[in-house]
C-alpha cells in the first residue's frame, strides 16, 4: 500500500474534503452549545487567515488592515441591524469593506514593502480613533447594540463564508490570475512588461479579499450584541490573520487554514486556562514561530515527512 | 490672542522635544539595523516604569534615573539583537524578509513586554509629582518639569548626534548603514555595531520615558501610541535621517497642540491624518534622499 501517494491522489482529497463538510454541516443537530460557540470563532479566523492569505500571501504585500475591513462588516451589523434582515446585512457589510479596499488600495498598492505595512496598520488606528471621537462629540454615545440571532445560525452563516472563501481563494489560485499574482510577488516589474496589469489585479484582489473580512465582520457582530468602536477595530485582528498564516506555512492554501485552527484552539486553551499569561504566552509564540518556522507547520510536516518516508517522495 | 498663540507654540515645543528623541532612536533602529522596532513604545514603557518604581520606592530623583534606565534598556535591547534579530538576519533571504520578519517579531516582543509589565506593576495609570511648579514666561505659565525635559531632550539629542559624527563607533555606524557589506571588508564588525545600534535606540528610547514619567501619567499599554507618534515623525522626517527626525518631533508637537487647541479628541486622529497623507504625497520624508 502506497499511503503517500493516496493521500496526495486528487479523489482521496475530494472524499476528504465531502466527508467534513457533511459531518460540518450536521453537527449542530447533535454536538454541544459550547463546540458550536467555538468552531463559529474557528470558522472566523479560518476566513480572515484564508482571505489575508488570498492577496497577501502570493504578493508579499503584508496588510495589517484586517481589522478595519472585519471592522467595517461590523459596523454596517450595528447601523443597519435593525433595518434590513441579516443576509442583506451581510452582503451590505461585505460590499462595503470591499469598497473601502478598493479606495485604500487604488491610494496605497503603489507604497511598497515597510510603507505598505504601515499605511495599512495606520488605517485601522485611525478609523477607531475618528469613528470614536465621532461617537463621543457628535452622537454623544459609544457603542452600540446590535440585534443577535441564534447560534446555529451564526454557525451555518460563517460556514457558508469559509466555504465560499476557500473555493474561491482555491479558484484564483489555479487560474492565471493566481499565476500573475504570483509573478507580481516575485518581480513586480517583470510582471508589468509580461503583460499583466498589475495594479488593476492588485486592487481587484484587496478587494475580494476585503470582501470576505468584511462579511465575517457582520456575521460575528450579531453574536457579540454590543460593540464599540474598540471592539469593531480591534488591532489584534489585524495581526492574528497574519500570524495564523506564517504559522500554518503560506506555500499551500490548506496551511493558512490550519494554522488558524490550531492557533485559535490554542488560544481558547490559554484564555481559559492562564487568562493572565495568554498575551505573554501569545508573544512568545509568536516570536519562536517568527525564529524557527520559516515555512509554517506544513513546512515543517512536510520536512519530516520527507525525512521518514526518503527523499523519493521529496518535492522536485 | 498673542500670549494663546505663544502657549500653544510653547507646549508644542515642549512635547516636541521627547517626540523627536524617542523617533531619533527609531530611526537609527531602522535607518541602520533595518529593524522596524514596533516594540519601540515599550522600551519607552520600561524606562518610564523603572523610573516610576524608583522615585515611589526610594525617592531617587527621575534625573538621576537616567543613568540607571538609559543603561538597562541598552542592555536589554543589546542581547535581543544578539538573540533574535541576528540569527533572523543570517537565515533570511533577501533583506526585505528580513525587514519583514523582523517587524513581526517585534510585534511579538512587544506583546511579551507588555504583559510582563502588567503582571509585574498591573495595568492601571500611576504617576508622580516631581518639580511641578510654574514657571512664567511673559505670561504664560507652564510646569518646571516640563521646561527640563525639553532641555535634557534637546541635550541628550545633540549629544547623540555628536556621538554619531564625531566618535569611531559612530563612524562605524555610519558606514553600516550607507553599505553593510562594504563596511564588514573594511573591518567593522558588523554584527556587533548593529546590535549597539539596535541597543543605542532603545537607550534614546528609555530615556525618553525617563523624562516622560516626570510629567505625564503612565500605564503599562502606553507603549503602542508613543510607537506610532516615533514612526510618524520618522516619516516625517524622512527614514534614516537622525536630524530629520529631530525636526520632524518638533514640527508633529506643533501640530499636535495646534490641534489639541482646536479640537482636543481629534489629536491622535491628526497625526494620522498627517501621517497617512505623507505617505502618499512623499515617502521619503523632508529630509529623505
Amino acid at each position: 500500500m502506497d499511503i503517500p501517494k493516496l493521500i496526495s491522489s486528487k479523489r482521496f482529497v475530494l472524499g476528504f474534503l465531502f466527508i467534513l463538510l457533511v459531518v460540518l454541516t450536521t453537527l449542530p443537530l447533535y454536538a454541544a452549545r459550547y463546540s458550536i460557540v467555538l468552531l463559529t470563532t474557528i470558522f472566523m479566523y479560518v476566513v480572515l487567515t484564508v482571505s489575508w492569505t488570498m492577496f497577501s500571501g502570493p504578493t508579499g504585500y503584508v496588510s495589517l488592515a484586517p481589522a478595519a475591513f472585519f471592522g467595517a462588516g461590523v459596523y454596517a451589523s450595528a447601523l443597519l441591524g435593525f433595518v434590513f434582515p441579516l443576509p442583506v446585512i451581510i452582503v451590505v457589510g461585505a460590499l462595503s469593506s470591499a469598497c473601502l479596499a478598493l479606495l485604500v488600495g487604488a491610494l496605497t498598492l503603489r507604497l511598497r514593502g515597510i510603507y505598505f505595512v504601515m499605511f495599512t496598520f495606520g488605517l485601522v488606528e485611525l478609523l477607531l480613533h475618528f469613528i470614536l471621537w465621532w461617537e463621543v462629540t457628535i452622537t454623544g454615545t459609544t457603542g452600540r447594540v446590535v440585534p443577535t440571532v441564534g447560534n446555529t445560525t451564526v454557525y451555518y452563516l460563517m460556514l457558508t463564508i469559509l466555504v465560499m472563501v476557500i473555493l474561491t481563494t482555491y479558484l484564483i489560485k489555479h487560474s492565471r490570475f493566481g499565476l500573475a499574482l504570483q509573478s507580481i510577488g516575485e518581480c513586480e516589474e517583470a510582471a508589468a512588461h509580461t503583460g499583466v496589469n498589475v495594479t488593476a489585479l492588485k486592487i481587484m484582489t484587496f478587494a475580494a479579499s476585503a470582501f470576505f473580512m468584511g462579511a465575517a465582520g457582520a456575521v460575528m457582530a450579531t453574536r457579540w450584541t454590543y460593540i464599540d468602536p474598540r471592539i469593531a477595530f480591534n488591532p489584534i485582528l489585524s495581526f492574528l490573520p497574519v500570524l495564523m498564516a506564517i504559522f500554518g506555512g503560506m506555500g499551500q492554501l490548506f496551511g493558512p487554514v490550519i494554522g488558524a485552527v490550531i492557533f485559535t484552539t490554542l488560544e481558547e486553551f490559554l484564555i481559559t486556562r492562564f487568562p493572565y499569561y495568554y498575551m505573554l504566552i501569545f508573544g512568545i509564540i509568536m516570536v519562536v514561530a517568527i525564529l524557527y518556522l520559516p515555512d509554517g507547520l506544513v513546512g515543517l510536516t512536510q520536512k519530516l515527512w520527507n525525512r521518514i518516508s526518503g527523499a523519493k517522495y521529496a518535492d522536485p | 490672542m498673542i500670549v494663546t498663540i505663544f502657549d500653544i507654540l510653547i507646549a508644542g515645543l515642549l512635547m516636541g522635544g521627547i517626540y523627536a528623541l524617542i523617533a531619533v532612536g527609531l530611526s537609527l533602529q531602522y535607518g541602520v539595523a533595518r529593524v522596524l522596532n514596533i516594540a519601540h513604545g515599550e522600551f519607552i514603557m520600561i524606562g518610564a516604569f523603572i523610573t516610576w518604581a524608583l522615585y515611589s520606592a526610594f525617592k531617587i530623583s527621575p534625573l538621576l534615573c537616567v543613568t540607571i534606565s538609559g543603561p538597562l534598556v541598552f542592555v536589554i535591547g543589546f542581547v535581543l539583537y544578539r538573540a533574535l534579530f541576528a540569527r533572523l538576519r543570517t537565515t533570511s533571504p533577501s533583506p526585505a524578509v528580513f525587514e519583514g520578519k523582523s517587524m513581526l517579531a517585534c510585534f511579538g516582543i512587544l506583546f511579551i513586554a507588555q504583559n510582563l509589565a502588567i503582571l509585574i506593576w498591573g495595568a492601571d495609570i500611576k504617576g508622580y509629582s516631581y518639580l511641578a511648579f510654574p514657571i512664567e514666561f511673559w505670561g504664560a505659565k507652564f510646569p518646571a518639569n516640563r521646561l527640563i525635559t525639553l532641555g535634557f531632550a534637546v541635550a541628550f539629542g545633540s549629544a547623540f548626534y555628536l556621538f554619531l559624527a564625531r566618535t569611531r563607533m559612530g563612524k562605524a555606524i555610519r558606514a553600516a548603514a550607507q553599505d553593510p557589506a562594504a563596511a564588514g571588508l573594511m573591518g567593522v564588525n558588523i554584527s556587533r555595531v548593529l546590535a549597539f545600534c539596535f541597543g543605542l535606540g532603545a537607550l534614546m528610547a528609555g530615556l525618553g520615558g525617563t523624562l516622560l514619567s516626570m510629567s505625564y501619567q503612565i500605564q503599562a499599554t502606553m507603549g503602542l501610541e508613543y510607537t506610532m507618534i516615533a514612526l510618524i515623525v520618522i516619516v516625517l522626517g524622512g527614514l534614516g535621517s537622525i536630524p530629520g527626525s529631530f525636526i520632524g518631533g518638533f514640527l508633529l508637537g506643533l501640530v499636535g497642540s495646534i490641534v489639541t487647541y482646536v479640537q482636543p479628541g481629534l489629536s491622535l486622529v491628526a497625526y494620522y491624518v498627517i501621517f497617512m497623507l505623507l505617505l502618499l504625497a512623499k515617502p521619503t520624508g523632508i529630509l529623505g534622499r
